[in-house]
């Protein structure tokens, strides 16, 4: 590099790395104490730090996760109920989207006030409740994946992606004489893919790493999510029905327990961790765009 | 912008003899729109509607029509409830705390991610910031809950040095700043993107001309990165400041535990105790719609400050 940096400056930049060091090892230390962890008999890392012994490896915790009949149903819930979240997400906004992005669309403000509207006011929580409720969606698929579907804040990304695209596009087409309908197959939607798989994927991660919703929605154990079961295991303390044999004494269960949730948060956060850095790209596009609204 | 098929759709409606045939040449368009505005009627605006029930006493089986009017009723039992003043302070402060605390952090993690010179490293040192965003709450909290148990790796340092354990998830004392920290380890990172992406945008130019006037590192950075970031601070410090009232439940109830209310206890985790736990439908859509309306106020009010600091440059 051709800048040369000065004394003060030289300072100033090993204090940054020096920070930024710091940075990293919070944000990692509890990542790695977790994995780390999950692969050891309880309190091993405390009682004898990392002088581990080859025989305080174990996999107990994931044994009695991946065999815990609730943990695999909330795994599938979850992976369907964010797939449907994304899919139902993308049609709702990007077939919204469209029209608004036409110039000169007759009625197309006031629809854009309508749904702007919804950014500054909402019912709340009891009044949606109540909506879900009269509709007979409670305890079904419908409430986790409809009411939270539709958000002002999809539409205009999707808005401002349409209008960012090449004008001449649509003039050639409509001049060949190609229909609205064709128009948007044939060349916004393909045109589309990034924005689609942007709104795709923050619908899927939210929906996966999200329970609120199915906590007040939904009764069943059968159809809860994931992170509900996680709830369960992770903060209200309650082990999985199967996951400990009662015979066991308590300090062996409370033992077990301990294991068994540094193993479920391990299974349960890594789909995620593993995939996000592939799609970093499209995750800070849809932080930059989403920012700047 | 002259584009002939738009000028084409803009004239339109004024070619054709009315309105009816405008919309019949256009009803794909409109057509498209459907679903958005049935699904948004649904779920947001006949909430909306249905909020009027903090105004009656409800009962879910007389219907929001066939429930009584009983005016600020609701409001006054809340505002002269004994809990009132702690709730509403509880949620001040954390928000308040979180905003002070929490806001700084992206930027000058953004800042010091600006000046690392390799791609690569720098690239690297974002991968590993922002992974935290993609833990769900209930991951954090239960990751919480195991660290800072009596029993847990935080008590066991700390009793190592003092020979006593803290009670940090139990003790209302530690509530907020475990709840903030947490926040920031969370979010801080994911946060500094648009800040980063601000500063990437920043011309070298500047900077160069500046490093041969002679300016230091420092100097720099206040003068050329810090107002290049002004304009994304004061919107988003406007967004933050708007939405102290609208805190989330999400991850305040999944700390809450019975011995730390005296200060996990906020309106959002109070509405959903009233509402849907006890079943106080029309009070707890009150509380709700009294914090939304505090909510606008104060989004008005930090606007107008904002806008007064910082030289006529508000959000709206």
């Amino acid at each position: 590099m051709d800048i040369q940096y000065s004394g003060k400056d030289r300072i100033l930049l090993v204090i940054t790395y020096i920070l930024l060091g710091l940075f990293i090892l919070v944000i990692l230390f509890p990542l790695v104490y977790v994995v780390l962890a999950s692969f050891l008999t309880p309190n091993v890392l405390i009682t004898k730090g990392l002088a581990i012994a080859p025989s305080d490896w174990t996999v107990t915790g994931y044994i009695k996760i991946l065999s815990n009949d609730a943990m695999i149903r909330g795994f599938f819930n979850a992976v369907f109920y964010s797939a449907a979240f994304a899919l139902a997400t993308v049609f709702f906004s990007v077939f919204a989207a469209y029209p608004l992005s036409i110039e000169g669309l007759a009625g197309k403000r006031p629809v854009m006030i309508f749904f702007l509207i919804t950014m500054f006011f909402g019912g709340g929580l009891i009044p949606t409740y109540l909506v879900v409720k009269d509709l007979g969606m409670l305890n079904t698929v419908w409430a986790v994946i409809l009411p939270g579907a539709i958000s002002v804040f999809n539409i205009i990304l999707a808005k401002t992606f349409f209008q960012g695209l090449p004008k001449e596009l649509f003039q050639a087409a409509s001049i060949d004489g190609a229909s609205d309908l064709g128009i948007f197959f044939r060349i916004v939607l393909p045109l589309s893919k990034p924005i689609i798989f942007v709104l795709a994927l923050y619908a899927f991660v939210g929906q996966w790493n999200s329970y609120f919703d199915a906590m007040i929605y939904l009764d069943d154990s059968r159809l809860f999510p994931l992170q509900l079961v996680l709830r369960s295991i992770l903060i209200q303390n309650q082990v999985q029905p199967g996951m400990i044999a009662d015979a066991l004494a308590q300090a062996e269960l409370k033992k077990l327990s301990e294991m068994i949730k540094y193993s479920s948060i391990v299974i349960s956060s890594l789909p995620l961790i593993v995939m996000y850095p592939f799609f970093q790209k499209y995750f800070e596009k849809g932080a930059m765009v989403g920012s700047i609204k | 912008m002259a584009n002939p098929m738009v000028q084409q759709r803009g004239t339109e409606l004024k070619q054709h003899k009315s309105w009816l045939s405008y919309v019949r040449r256009n009803y794909i368009l409109y057509l498209f729109l459907a679903p958005a505005v049935i699904l948004t009627v649904i779920f947001k605006y006949v909430p909306m509607y249905g909020a009027i029930i903090a105004f009656k006493d409800f009962s879910p089986r007389r219907g929001i029509m066939g429930s009584a009017w009983v005016g600020f009723e609701h409001f006054q039992r809340f505002l002269s409830s004994p809990n009132f003043y702690d709730i509403l302070m509880n949620t001040l402060k954390l928000s308040a705390y979180g905003l002070i605390l929490g806001f700084p952090v992206p930027i000058l993690l953004a800042l010091m991610l600006n000046l690392i010179r390799s791609a690569k490293l720098k690239k690297n040192v974002q991968l590993i910031v922002y992974a935290p965003n993609f833990i769900s709450v209930v991951v954090v909290t239960g990751m919480l809950f195991v660290f800072l148990s009596p029993t847990g790796v935080v008590n066991a340092m700390i009793t190592t040095f003092t020979g006593k354990p803290v009670s940090f998830m139990s003790d209302p004392a530690y509530f907020r700043s475990v709840y903030i920290l947490s926040g920031i380890w969370q979010t801080a990172g994911w946060s500094s993107i648009i800040y980063v992406a601000t500063l990437a945008g920043v011309d070298p130019q500047l900077h160069d001309a500046a490093t041969i006037d002679g300016a230091s590192l420092l100097k720099r950075i206040r003068h050329i990165d810090l107002p290049a970031l002004r304009p994304v601070m004061a919107v988003l410090f406007i967004l933050a400041a708007g939405g102290i009232m609208s805190i989330g439940y999400e991850k305040a109830f999944l700390m809450q535990t019975a011995l730390n209310t005296p200060t996990s206890e906020i309106i959002a985790t109070y509405v959903y105790k009233v509402g849907l736990q006890a079943g106080d439908y029309a009070y707890s859509t009150a509380i709700g719609l009294f914090n939304s309306v505090i909510n606008v106020i104060l989004l008005v009010f930090v606007n107008t400050v904002v806008k007064r600091l910082n030289e006529g440059e508000g959000l709206y």
